[in-house]
């Protein structure tokens, strides 16, 4: 009953964030105040000073905005905690289909800024010669900020993929760390034969890692040319993923706890989830709420195909402006010292984030320092290398957030009746095809 | 009048025991035996079936119940390594209470406000309309009645979240949204308690009271007030009971309306605290999300145990024609 309701609950938010997802990509922007301007000009607005809101749910915005009000007494900043993720993209397309109530600053994670960006919803930073910045972050995210040649945003975190695994466990079962995925399968089918208990990895069809894993793959079913999309979730790369994933969910080698629940987060503790392929934020969240495996848990570079390293971004996100802004020289430059300023990124790291600024990711002490957590490894080192591999070329959907949300419907079939992966993902294709017609993009599969 | 009622039942179940026994004596024996596994309606007879059938439903509504107040009681890390329908070693309630008030400078307390905020204007406000149109439209004739009764029957066929977002596009346009005004406005506008105080007035408020009252000369607003409001009141305690429950679990409008935490009510409040267990920078506080739902239904629980018998006598209003 809970459940069932939990779920229409869900279904229902994401029809009202469709219904009024339909009507702002026909609209033009009302607001939306195109200042152009230079570095001087917004240090110039910080002076002159204002008001402005910033929405955000990252921990460390609390800490960074009484920061930023230290260093810029004329500017009163109002931090709002909107929601985590979905819930605040529904909020976010409200406002701006509403044509009031955005705040001049938003949290938007990667996979959901072309679907801001694409309604013209955002500002194009580089009138305010932010696409300057460019040298300071990682090529990666760099790109998941740049939509259709405009700059929409500047990263904060980055997340590339690195393998988490239990070395309390993967030494008492005589399991090698897995260098390519057939090894990683074979390490799955070894650990759940010796202990039925254990299982290599959980995954229960999470949309963000299934992208993730296409991209690490070659794969890129989403190519998108203004509003010209292709859709094609067969190609070589998905099937290469598909190949390796497919033994997993068809053996049933897989914990079938969903991610994120407080059954997932006990399963980290108690070595019954033995690894995790995730973004290189995760030792924060690890540290923080699986404190009890302390000094457990190591980090090795993502399992690779054919021994030829490369990875993809998983999760992570940055800032935009909205051109709902009254001020958007102003929320521009508290943008740039949220993302750029030294003294802004170091409370971040301290907040246990993931930089995606290469000054931080290759600074010396960062990268030597021997995580207590993770029994005295320099984490840093992978990490900072798996940034360098992220495979080019990557676009997510102008519509993800709505993609996302019915992967468990198409794909999560599969997971649950441990069948092809490939049938679910031709169904994901149908309706994102149907979806993004009705949406007045032409699709083609 | 009360003396001949106390003594009704004495005086029937006398009555009553003198009819067996003589239908007893006149009839042979082994009648009364089958007689008696015959059952009466106020002595159904017992059904195994239908007893099981009962208890899962009991252990159905209970154990979310039972879960929730155990798992409150523990740490963060004891709900992941202990046994989920039992306790862990540690017993943490009241600390794990003192922390979801206090939690981000006591948002808890602020949601508990604004819940309360919109259930007493929301839900109060409802009642009172529903009253008054209710027992209009019951009790005077004018031009309109039965458009009225379409349009209110229609009114309770549309689901309320089917409204939620064309309610949200229209108070946007008002400047309303992110307001209290934006849950407690739809609030107030409840068919369902409409309906019930009209098919309740119908029947529990004699006409001849109010001619009766109109021919001492009160006015309408003295009958309504001082008459037929009392007459009236388990029908509006009904209609309170629902209205209260409706806006204190209303989830889907908030949720909606509402960007800014300082006006969430409690249920999109701690859906939010849920939400940040997940992604990047997660912060699970599963052991103040659950203690926190805890606090958030004993209200709720109160006054349904305490409206309890108004409740169900509403329910029934309008089942027998008297």
């Amino acid at each position: 009953m809970t459940t069932a309701r939990t779920a229409l609950r869900r279904t229902l938010t994401v029809a009202a964030a469709a219904a009024l997802a339909v009507g702002s990509l026909a609209a033009c922007s009302a607001a939306g105040s195109t200042e152009s301007g230079t570095a001087d000009d917004l240090d110039a607005a910080l002076e002159a000073g204002g008001k402005l809101t910033y929405w955000s749910w990252t921990p460390s915005a609390e800490a960074q905005v009484a920061a930023f009000e230290e260093a810029y007494p004329n500017v009163d900043v109002e931090l709002v905690n909107a929601g985590t993720n979905t819930e605040e993209y529904t909020k976010l397309q409200n406002a701006i289909k509403a044509g009031s109530g955005a705040p001049d600053v938003v949290q938007i994670e990667y996979y959901a800024i072309p679907q801001f960006a694409l309604s013209d919803s955002l500002v194009d930073l580089s009138e305010f010669g932010l696409d300057q910045l460019e040298a300071q972050y990682s090529a990666s995210t760099w790109g998941a900020v740049n939509v259709d040649g405009k700059l929409v945003g500047l990263p904060q975190d980055s997340g590339p993929m690195a393998l988490f695994y239990n070395a309390a466990v993967f030494e008492e079962f005589g399991i090698a760390v897995p260098e390519t995925w057939d090894d990683y399968v074979q390490a799955g089918r070894d650990l759940h034969a010796a202990d039925p208990t254990k299982y290599i990895t959980s995954d229960t069809g999470d949309a963000g890692f299934t992208t993730s894993m296409i991209w690490q793959a070659g794969g890129r079913p989403f190519q998108i040319d203004g509003t010209d999309i292709t859709v094609d979730l067969a190609d070589e790369g998905t099937q290469k993923w598909t190949g390796v994933w497919n033994q997993l969910v068809e053996e049933d080698l897989l914990a079938t706890t969903p991610g994120w629940s407080d059954e997932w987060f006990k399963g980290l503790a108690d070595g019954s989830i033995a690894s995790l392929v995730i973004g290189a934020w995760m030792p924060g969240v690890l540290e923080s709420s699986v404190a009890d495996a302390a000094g457990d848990w190591r980090v090795a570079p993502m399992p690779t195909y054919d021994g030829t390293p490369v990875t993809a971004e998983n999760g992570g996100g940055g800032q935009s402006v909205t051109k709902q802004s009254e001020n958007p020289a102003l929320a521009a430059a508290f943008l740039r010292w949220l993302n750029s300023d030294p003294a802004s990124i170091e409370v971040f790291l301290e907040s246990g984030g993931f930089p995606s600024t290469t000054a931080d990711l290759e600074d010396p002490e960062f990268l030597a320092i021997e995580s207590e957590y993770f029994g005295g490894q320099k984490i840093n080192e992978v990490l900072t290398q798996a940034s360098k591999d992220v495979s080019e070329g990557w676009s997510y959907l102008p519509y993800q957030v709505y993609a996302n949300s019915i992967f468990g419907d198409t794909v999560g079939q599969s997971y649950a009746n441990k069948s092809d992966l490939n049938d679910g993902l031709a169904e994901w294709q149908n309706q994102l095809v149907d979806y993004g017609n009705e949406q007045g993009f032409s699709v083609n599969e | 009048m009360s003396t001949v009622e106390r003594m009704t039942p004495d005086v029937a179940g006398a009555a009553g025991d003198n009819a067996a026994a003589t239908r007893a004596a006149v009839l042979p024996a082994g009648v009364p035996r089958r007689r008696r596994r015959r059952t009466s309606a106020l002595q159904p007879r017992k059904s195994v079936a239908f007893t099981i059938m009962m208890s899962i439903f009991v252990i159905y509504s209970l154990v979310p119940l039972v879960w929730l107040v155990i798992n409150a009681t523990k740490t963060q890390s004891g709900l992941f390594s202990s046994f989920g329908l039992w306790f862990d070693d540690e017993f943490v309630l009241f600390q794990n209470i003192w922390e979801t008030l206090t939690y981000r400078d006591g948002i808890f307390v602020r949601w508990l406000g604004n819940t309360l905020l919109y259930v007493v204007l929301g839900a109060g406000g409802a009642t009172l309309l529903a009253t008054l149109a209710g027992y209009g439209l019951a009790k005077f004739r004018f031009a309109g009645r039965r458009a009225v009764f379409a349009v209110v029957l229609g009114a309770i066929a549309v689901p309320g979240t089917a409204l939620a977002v064309p309610t949200f596009l229209m108070f946007s346009q008002l400047g309303l949204t992110n307001t209290p005004w934006a849950i407690i406005v739809p609030s107030l506008i409840s068919p369902f308690g409409l309906y019930l105080i009209w098919v309740y007035a119908v029947d529990s408020v004699p006409t001849e009271i109010l001619e009766a009252a109109r021919m001492d000369g009160a006015g309408e607003f003295r009958t309504f007030f001082t008459i037929s409001i009392r007459l009236l009141t388990p029908g509006i305690v009904t209609v309170l009971l629902f209205t209260v429950v409706a806006t204190w679990n209303n989830y889907f409008l908030p949720l909606i309306m509402l960007s800014d935490p300082t006006w969430y009510p409690l249920t999109v409040g701690l859906n939010q605290w849920s939400a940040q267990a997940s992604g990047v920078g997660a912060q699970p506080i599963y052991n103040l999300v659950i203690t926190g739902s805890l606090l958030t239904i004993i209200p709720i629980v109160v006054a349904f145990l305490g409206l309890q018998r108004f409740w169900q006598s509403g329910l029934s209003a309008g089942s027998v024609k008297q």
